[in-house]
């Protein structure tokens, strides 16, 4: 164990993560782009942001981001029905998705970070929807093109204490 | 005698896999019922006989690890087999969920034949212990 994670780390778990299991449950292969890191979730009209919180020693988010007809196609392969629109059950198959890679990095992250915790998921799906950590964590983000459409997987993770011995924990969602 | 199922997730999505999953297979399953969290499966174990429990861990309300504390202290559910299907893969909540009496683990994401080849596991079990 380390006690350190980098953000090349965490995009290399992401990756991993990302294309089992969208692989496995969804059949889907995806291809990778480039990590970027920034401050803030920023989605474009009618994205689908879901969000799952650590808990523990380290704090911060993961997230899967995609649009409404990213997030119809997800829930068409994942629950094998026809999606048109964004309803109860898009949302919960994109919060399901979202747990399994997250909890997946959750337990590869723990060999080097020790144990984490998890919150439940919140799936939100709005017009542009933004989202700030309280910590002032930056997120690592991967784009992954997933048979031509976008699905952004990110996470955002820090020592509980900051440096300053504070220990801000949750996420700012609003629209803007 | 077909086996009668009970799956717990808070995810309805994950509810309806396991449903399709189990109804796919030509294992001698009868009536699948479906629970939300822990509350509600022992709510619903109250009024209907179950053979196999399929359960998440990280729910909201009573978890499966809460869940299985329960079913082992109570006489009537003590012995009723449970399969763990879950995203949480810490050593930790694995060992717990051993000692807890889970007969079976399953990471998600799963296939299809992970969990067929669970359930005839605890089928074939049951049935060397008569108990079915």
């Amino acid at each position: 164990m380390t006690n350190t994670i980098t953000p090349a780390d965490i995009s290399s778990l992401l990756i991993e993560n990302t294309e089992k299991v969208f692989s496995v449950m969804l059949g889907m292969a995806v291809s990778a782009g480039d990590a970027v890191q920034h401050p803030n979730i920023e989605s474009a009209d009618g994205n689908v942001v879901s969000l799952i919180g650590f808990v523990g020693e380290w704090i911060g988010t993961g997230s899967v981001c995609c649009n409404s007809e990213m997030a119809c196609r997800i829930s068409s392969r994942m629950l094998m029905a026809e999606y048109a629109a964004v309803n109860e059950e898009v949302l919960d198959a994109v919060g399901e998705i979202t747990n399994m890679i997250i909890g997946n990095f959750k337990d590869a992250a723990e060999q080097l970070l020790g144990p984490l915790g998890l919150s439940t998921p919140t799936v939100i799906y709005g017009r542009n929807v933004r989202a700030r950590n309280l910590n002032g964590q930056l997120w690592t983000t991967v784009p992954f093109d997933c048979e031509g459409g976008l699905v952004e997987v990110k996470i955002s993770l820090g020592p509980r204490h900051s440096a300053n011995g504070s220990a801000k924990t949750g996420i700012l969602v609003a629209e803007s | 005698m077909p086996l009668d199922i009970l799956i717990v997730d808070d995810s309805a999505a994950i509810r309806k896999i396991l449903l399709r999953v189990l109804a796919q297979t030509d294992l001698p399953i009868g009536k699948v019922l479906e629970a939300g969290d822990g509350v509600e499966a022992l709510k619903a174990l109250e009024s209907n006989k179950v053979g196999l429990i399929l359960s998440d861990i990280n729910m909201p309300n009573m978890d499966g690890l809460q869940l299985l504390t329960h079913l082992r202290t109570n006489p009537d559910w003590s012995q009723l087999p449970v399969i763990m299907i879950t995203t949480e893969g810490s050593q930790a909540k694995v060992l717990e969920a051993v000692q807890l009496g889970a007969r079976g683990y399953v990471r998600k994401p799963f296939t299809a034949e992970q969990i067929k080849e669970k359930v005839l596991g605890c089928l074939h079990e049951e049935l060397s212990h008569g108990t079915l």
